[in-house]
């Protein structure tokens, strides 16, 4: 399969970019923008707060994403109950307009662990509502097959806590993951190299999700192209499939015919 | 004379005139659009505003976009 039709398909929709990209953090409208057209991402994340004394700020970011000509994916970011997350959901669909929904329900502060007891049952009830619901989650098998269970055509479980940037902490549960699921796989959070992007690809993740590695980086703009040229050279690796790694060494330049030929 | 209702808006306690709707509440806040609305953690559709009635003690929550990841 050529690169150029391997498109990312959720809930039917289909998107040139494997890569979705928080807004937060950075250091300055400009920038974000700036990082937005680089790295050319399939979405981006946005969220609902209270207006502050300074309500231009929103104002201003709402017309940052209008200009930004992306699809939005607002999330329900610091919900902890499910009707929290339920009206949250709600608000959020009819200012941005988008039936899509990153589902974010935290159960514990510190952590920002997902509610994983809890989120099947938030999932369920925002897609009998009619939401395309992508729920950030924990690698847990048993939770992310519940939740496809309940309707989920993606799921994505985090690879570390958020804003941590430790690359992926349990690797063997996110390729027993990629292995047990058929649907989309998109790690959020925990990412903070494009190695660690890359590395996510290869195993087989359909996308990524980030925010803090790219904001936070000493120059966004570039770390956000670095990591969109990460996820493209992870996918195609995942396609072209590995070679099996080998406990001895094999001469690559063939042995027949060298010359001063002597056996050690 | 009767006493005004007491709500609250994003927490703040405000007191509008008895019989204010949810539209007179989100007057009062003067927000810039866009917002969403929810009362009592339910959401309400912008379209309901002027007939969603508040009650007194009814916790109102009006939220606009902002950054997230």
């Amino acid at each position: 399969m050529s690169t150029s039709t391997d498109t990312l398909v959720l809930y039917g929709q289909h998107f040139s970019s494997r890569l979705l990209l928080g807004t937060s953090r950075y250091p300055s409208p400009q920038i974000l923008l700036d990082a937005i057209a680089l790295a050319q991402p399939a979405m981006l994340t946005a969220s609902l707060r209270r207006q502050t004394a300074s309500p231009e700020a929103s104002q201003s970011f709402w017309h940052l994403l209008r200009d930004a000509q992306v699809p939005v994916l607002p999330n329900t970011a610091g919900c902890h109950s499910i009707q929290e997350a339920v009206t949250t959901a709600e608000m959020a669909r009819e200012v941005f307009e988008t039936d899509w929904i990153k589902l974010e329900l935290i159960g514990d502060d510190y952590t920002l662990q997902p509610d994983t007891l809890n989120l099947p049952e938030a999932a369920s009830r925002l897609i009998k509502s009619g939401f395309k619901v992508l729920p950030y989650c924990t690698e847990d098998l048993v939770l992310c097959q519940r939740l496809v269970d309940v309707g989920c055509q993606a799921v994505m479980p985090w690879a570390a806590p958020i804003g941590t940037g430790k690359g992926p902490t349990n690797p063997h549960a996110l390729r027993t993951l990629r292995e047990r699921l058929n649907v989309p796989l998109i790690v959020d959070a925990g990412l903070g190299l494009p190695s660690h992007a890359c590395q996510v690809m290869e195993w087989g993740f359909d996308a990524v999700l980030l925010n803090t590695a790219v904001a936070l980086s000493q120059d966004p703009v570039r770390m956000a192209r670095a990591f969109a040229d990460a996820v493209n050279a992870g996918r195609a690796a995942f396609l072209a499939g590995a070679m099996q790694a080998q406990e001895s060494a094999q001469p690559s330049t063939p042995v027949m015919g060298t010359p001063f030929w002597h056996q050690a | 004379m009767s006493k005004p209702l007491q709500v609250f808006i994003n927490q703040q306690a405000v007191e509008l005139p008895i019989g204010a709707s949810l539209a007179d509440a989100v007057q009062h806040a003067k927000l810039e659009p866009p917002f969403a609305a929810a009362v009592n953690l339910q959401f309400v559709p912008k379209q309901q505003y002027a007939q969603h009635a508040l009650q007194h003690g009814d916790k109102i929550e009006l939220i606009s976009p902002i950054t997230g990841g």
